[in-house]
């Protein structure tokens, strides 16, 4: 079962189209959906957020987003929820509330 | 890429990507990201055993966006030098990097780089420096403070670190630095200057760790600031026999900035909590810091500009 799936993640039809080597190619969510991990989730206040991308520089993991108008926003698909943003923010336009993953 | 002098100018183009598997407010994977977007595309990355070797995640996926060799534990500046030397012989001209953990490179790693450095090897090597064997589960190192706990030192570690920065100097390394992502600008100058530059050139990073420092993940940034506010951590670099402090430290190193009491930043952190209890024991501490700037500014009076 987990090689079939591994076979069609990498797009391989048969064993001689295997690499050499064990080549692992780039793609997003390597280490699974990250966005699970947190406890809280930080909210960003559009309306306080200034855009000096302070945030977005410290987001050790590229959760936080560069908006068309200059202000930014989170992906909560990948936010760990460390909230560096949080305590780095000069504003404090980004708020904590805890995690409630719905459905 | 042009001189960043502010964070708007930092280039947009990533190369870490998001998803990868480091523990949440990793100073580490900051790091990387942002070694990447000065490196660029032109980049490859050699990797010991060690946290970026995990936090690359599981197969055939990988988060790494340039390409990237794994290899033994002892071995990172070998392997580094065997890339960039094969690069020459095909005629290309290619950034490549060492990226190892402080176990891979104070401990196990160190006879290979100091064999590269000795060499003249046309490499850049960052150590992230994370102050014990993080990914095996918080094992003491030598870059170990003086009294952190460890999981191998209950009661807190007895003897002093090592000093990578000192021994690189006295190996003829042409470029050395001393750098924390908490300063970004500062990282980001030091790392261009490396990028321009031939030869062996090694930079030290302190890398706040929230799972071994035993610390909110959301203080990564303010410890890192705090290791440099209080002088636990010293931000230099060492260029063609030239050594200077930049950033904060210079104003500390001027005596235009005082240092803050080292306690502001023990206490943050869970792994000196065997050195918060006992007065003695912070200001031993202290005096530790102290000797060490005596130490540094004496290196600073005999490398200075001449």
């Amino acid at each position: 079962m987990r090689k079939v799936e591994v076979d069609k993640e990498m797009g391989l039809k048969s064993v001689k189209e295997y690499p050499p080597a064990p080549l692992s190619k780039p793609a997003e969510g390597a280490g699974g959906k990250t966005g699970l991990w947190r406890t809280y989730r930080p909210v960003v206040d559009l309306n306080k957020c200034t855009g000096c991308r302070i945030c977005w520089a410290y987001c050790p993991d590229r959760a936080i987003k560069l908006r068309d108008d200059g202000k930014v926003e989170v992906d909560y698909v990948w936010c760990k929820g460390c909230l560096i943003c949080f305590h780095e923010c000069p504003v404090k336009a980004i708020d904590k509330v805890v995690e409630e993953f719905g459905e | 890429m042009s001189k960043v002098k502010s964070i708007k100018d930092i280039p947009l183009q990533e190369y870490l990507m998001p998803g990868h598997a480091a523990c949440a407010g990793c100073a580490m994977a900051l790091a990387v990201r942002h070694v990447l977007k000065i490196l660029g595309r032109n980049t490859t990355v050699t990797v010991p055993a060690c946290c970026l070797s995990v936090i690359q995640g599981i197969f055939p996926k990988t988060a790494v966006d340039v390409p990237l060799k794994n290899t033994a534990f002892a071995s990172a500046a070998a392997m580094a030098s065997g890339i960039k030397a094969g690069y020459r012989v095909q005629g290309k001209n290619v950034n490549v990097i060492a990226i190892a953990g402080d176990g891979g490179t104070y401990d196990i790693g160190i006879q290979a780089l100091s064999g590269a450095v000795e060499r003249n090897e046309d490499i850049i090597y960052l150590v992230y420096d994370n102050q014990a064997y993080m990914n095996t589960g918080i094992q003491r190192s030598g870059a170990t403070p003086y009294g952190a706990w460890t999981t191998t030192t209950p009661k807190g570690k007895t003897e002093k670190r090592k000093d990578l920065g000192f021994i690189m100097i006295a190996n003829g390394a042409r470029y050395v630095a001393t750098v924390t992502p908490s300063y970004l600008m500062d990282f980001y100058s030091k790392f261009q200057k490396a990028k321009e530059r031939k030869g062996s050139r090694v930079v030290i990073d302190l890398s706040p760790c929230p799972p071994g420092w035993r610390y909110d993940p959301g203080f990564t940034i303010e410890i890192g600031k705090l290791a440099v506010q209080t002088g636990a951590w010293i931000l230099w670099e060492f260029e063609d026999g030239v050594f200077q402090f930049t950033g904060f430290s210079k104003m500390i190193a001027e005596g235009k900035a005082k240092k803050k009491p080292v306690e502001s930043y023990l206490k943050l952190q869970g792994r000196f909590k065997e050195i918060i209890k006992s007065k003695e024991k912070i200001e031993y501490y202290q005096e530790l810091i102290n000797e060490n700037w005596e130490k540094y500014l004496k290196i600073a009076e005999i490398y200075k500009k001449k």
